[in-house]
């Protein structure tokens, strides 16, 4: 096993999970493929709708084609944040010492989370709802576009860097500051996968969003028809999905293969048969006539689901084989720790090993002695003077310290101490014993 | 000790936190659980009388809701998870696998809400303006889930401050019947529904700007609206005061203002009751003479209404100190059972990240700035916000300081200042962080989080 000072192993909360850690996983599975869906269609969007904006400065059905895509973008993002929550809290409550971890060490770039959304979302409605007001000023119209595409673009990799960085606690000691766990293998070809897959994924839901039945497409899209539209995302996604031939490899070959299991390949293979038949089918479509683009539609979609939940299926195994032992080795040192908690506190309840001090002088030496000292002024008056002013009086001393007066200017009011008067004699006997120099003060 | 620990020395960890937080309870209230109910009443009010400017005014102000709420009110909400998981993990860390069910029905509420406002607010102008009266449904619809998802939070946030629970039963329905919940609900709801009236008002001094006979109806009736809320209002505050457990009331006159004005204190509740009697008056006004409120006037109550709010937040942050899990967990993350273990055997020794676990006359120093980051970094900058050096300087001047009176202090600080927690780890540690203080105020130095240091771990 790596030595504890390279493999930091901490102890992780004492406290029992919320449910069968199963459930919790398959919810996880489930909920977050549901979540990274409507993520992929608000960046997928963004994008889109940029290039469709830029093409329509010369070909106006472009440009209202980006307008029809924007107004997607409106609850899609909404959805992704809301949706975000649950597999946040599951991530939370499974993997709390690996994920605190990260988001800690990361932790510069996660707070900016909350700003860097806002402002994405901001110059997303900004964007959306100066479309006519800004028709003249097509190059600022354009620029707040961009500007929320980027921010749209920049989030994923604070996501990516954290959930990468919690699988390899081997790692948590090299690593320093974002950029840092930003560069550890495999956090860039995630990124790549992920772009790649919400482009392909935005095209296949745009497809179906703007040839549905009931859609106004001639007052909305003027200038494209249903197989027109239909041909034309089909070709942004079989090109984006092509792609992933290239990262989804990428991808899997740089993960160290602390996670790789056999159950993993087979898990990862049937996804990309499926991805594959998808390709094809897609590619089948572009060249069909008018009247039968798009009949695939439905197996298309189907395909590519299969191939998301593979994907996000796969990724929760490598994960549970990557932490595994690291878990385990936590949860013994945890338990240990709590046995070790438990005998010193019933140690210090049964009082092995008493402390002997006198009440006076242990409440002196725990609650007076920051402001008062023997022989000069520290916060209060010393000892010393305090003995002069109640020579046979500790009930003076007593009924000053549960509510003290103010007398003396350029000195800090005293606070109140109102520990009854049995503990407050005492140690005002010990004080009078001090000041008039009967007893030696012992300071711990 | 369990988390490499993410630091601000500047403006301190707690102000990342409050300021998300804080934020976030401004939105939700005025501009979600207030303003739903509100704009629906204003939508069914045009309705009800045909005159179309009620709808065009429900219609604007939803507009600046749902853009605030949906952006800002929305990743502040997340925000506090983000924030929590820097600040101190092990405190949402702990609360979270308590009350994972409690949070996973706010969620799915809260789908349910954010799916409510799109439909609500996007639907405004073509389903919405056909079918009436199946919109002011779904106005209705949405409010009851606004309110449901600040029902559902306000049970964890009332257990963490109700001391003893969590170590006999902790769990949802504990937390539900926690004695602080209803009173805390009681005084939220009409607080929300009147900061919602408020902010309308503000908003009003823009919308209502020309049409002096339409402003003068508008003003009348939010302010009714908010009139209406008021006698709850000031019972729920009545019935929270009195269920704050007493071991808060030690703290609530620092926490009302600051150690530093503890004498102010006595003047405070009079602010707050002078804020309140304003808002009051100001919305009687609108009520009983709208045409002779002056339009500036408009701005005032919700401004007020949002110092108050603020207030009323921070008091309840602070009352529940030096505990962050009333009788559980230490503000610091560590648990009171550690105590004694740690008292016995050393905070450093048993930490995960530290740069130095024995002490001896090399590490003594680098011990120090350990203790410090393990122990009080959660609450405390070096030199910062809430600096450490400002704080001991207050106490026993610009020094030199010396060794025993640090040690002294460090000894028995949560007896002098009840709000914090008792310094963890043996004489020599405390020795360590007394030497690393005194050090400190002549060389300050900056403390690294571990989002720039990174983490070290010491065999």
């Amino acid at each position: 096993m790596t030595p504890l000072a390279v493999l930091p192993l901490p102890r992780d909360i004492p406290l029992p999970m919320p449910a069968d850690p199963a459930l919790l996983q398959a919810l996880l599975v489930v909920l977050f493929l549901l979540h990274i869906l409507f993520v992929n269609l608000t960046v997928g969007g963004s994008l889109l709708a940029l290039w469709a904006e830029w093409t329509g400065r010369r070909r106006p059905p472009f440009a209202a084609l980006a307008h029809a895509i924007v107004r997607t973008i409106t609850v899609n993002k909404s959805l992704a944040v809301v949706l975000g929550v649950g597999p946040l809290l599951i991530i939370n409550v499974i993997y709390t010492v690996f994920f605190y971890s990260a988001n800690a060490l990361t932790g510069a770039a996660w707070a900016m989370i909350v700003p860097l959304v806002t402002a994405a979302f901001l110059a997303a409605y900004a964007h959306k709802y100066s479309w006519e007001r800004l028709a003249h000023r097509k190059g600022l119209h354009l620029a707040l576009g961009g500007l929320s595409s980027l921010l749209f673009l920049i989030v994923p990799f604070i996501f990516l860097a954290n959930i990468n960085l919690m699988l390899f606690p081997e790692r948590w000691t090299q690593v320093h500051g974002f950029l840092s766990a930003l560069l550890l293998p495999n956090a860039l070809p995630r990124y790549l996968h992920f772009v790649t897959a919400s482009v392909s994924v935005t095209a296949l839901f745009l497809l179906f969003w703007f040839t549905r039945p009931g859609f106004p497409l001639d007052a909305e899209l003027p200038g494209f028809d249903r197989p027109a539209l239909r041909r034309l995302f089909y070709r942004i996604a079989l090109g984006a999905t092509s792609l992933q031939l290239l990262a989804g490899p990428l991808v899997l070959f740089t993960l160290p293969r602390a996670g790789w299991s056999g159950f993993l390949w087979i898990v990862i293979g049937t996804g990309v048969t499926c991805a594959l038949w998808a390709i094809a089918l897609m590619a089948r479509e572009t060249l069909r006539s008018d009247g039968r683009v798009g009949s695939h539609y439905l197996l298309i979609v189907g395909l590519i689901t299969t191939t998301a939940f593979c994907m996000g299926y796969g990724r929760h195994v490598y994960r549970e084989t990557a932490v595994t032992a690291h878990r385990e080795a936590m949860a013994v040192r945890t338990a240990d720790y709590g046995w070790a908690a438990a005998a010193a506190q019933w140690r210090e309840a049964t009082g092995i090993g008493p402390d002997t001090t006198p009440l006076g002088e242990r409440i002196f030496n725990g609650t007076c002695a920051s402001c008062h000292a023997l022989d000069r002024v520290l916060v209060g008056p010393s000892l010393q003077e305090i003995a002069q002013l109640y020579t046979g009086n500790p009930g003076g001393i007593a009924r000053w310290a549960d509510a003290p007066g103010k007398k003396r200017a350029g000195f800090q009011q005293m606070p109140p101490f109102r520990l009854g008067s049995e503990k407050l004699l005492a140690v005002a006997e010990y004080m009078l014993q001090l000041g008039s120099g009967q007893a030696p003060q012992r300071l711990d | 000790m369990d988390f490499p620990l993410f630091h601000l020395d500047v403006f301190g960890n707690r102000l990342l936190f409050a300021g998300i937080a804080i934020t976030h309870v401004l939105i939700n209230h005025a501009l979600a659980v207030g303003a739903m109910p509100l704009v629906t009443l204003l939508e069914w009010w045009g309705v009800r009388t045909g005159d179309a400017r009620w709808d065009r005014l429900a219609h604007r102000l939803l507009t600046v809701f749902f853009i605030v709420t949906t952006t800002a009110g929305a990743l502040t909400g997340v925000g506090i998870w983000v924030a929590a998981s820097l600040v101190n993990p092990t405190a949402i860390g702990s609360l979270i696998r308590v009350f994972f069910w409690a949070w996973f029905t706010e969620w799915l509420v809260f789908v349910g809400e954010v799916g409510l406002i799109l439909a609500y607010y996007l639907s405004w102008r073509g389903w919405g303006a056909r079918h009436k009266r199946a919109h002011v449904g779904l106005g209705l619809t949405l409010s009851a889930f606004s309110w449901a998802t600040m029902a559902v939070i306000v049970a964890v946030l009332g257990f963490q401050m109700s001391t003893g629970v969590w170590t006999v039963r902790p769990g949802f329905w504990t937390a539900l019947l926690n004695p602080l919940y209803l009173p805390q609900l009681a005084f939220r709801t009409p607080f929300a529904m009147i900061t919602a009236a408020l902010v309308a008002l503000m908003l009003g001094f823009w919308f209502l700007r020309d049409d002096r006979d339409f402003r003068a109806r508008a003003v009348r009736l939010i302010s009714l609206w908010a009139l209406a809320w008021t006698p709850g209002w000031l019972l729920g505050a009545l019935a929270y005061w009195r269920a704050l457990p007493e071991s808060a009331g030690r703290n609530i006159d620092i926490a009302l203002t600051s150690l530093r004005w503890q004498q102010w204190a006595d003047r405070m509740p009079w602010l707050i009751a002078g804020a309140t009697a304003a808002i009051v008056v100001l919305a009687a006004w609108g009520a009983w003479k709208p045409a002779r409120l002056p339009r500036a006037a408009l701005l005032v109550p919700a401004v007020l209404a949002f110092w108050l709010l603020g207030t009323f937040e921070r008091v309840r942050e602070f009352i529940r100190k030096p505990d962050v899990i009333a009788d559980y967990l230490y503000a610091n993350g560590l648990r009171h059972a550690d105590y004694p273990l740690l008292r016995e055997e050393g905070l450093l020794r048993h930490a995960t990240y530290t740069a130095a676990r024995g002490i001896t006359n090399d590490t003594r120093l680098v011990a120090g700035r350990e203790m410090f980051r393990l122990a009080c970094s959660r609450c405390h900058t070096t030199t910062g916000m809430n600096g450490v050096v400002t704080k001991l300087t207050n106490l026993y001047g610009p020094g030199p300081w010396d060794q025993a009176t640090i040690e002294a202090y460090l000894a028995g600080m949560q007896n002098t200042r009840p709000f914090m927690p008792p310094l963890p780890g043996t004489g020599a540690e405390r020795s360590a962080l007394a030497a690393w203080l005194i050090s400190l105020r002549a060389v300050p130095a900056h403390l690294d989080g571990a989002q720039t240091a990174g983490a070290v771990v010491t065999p």
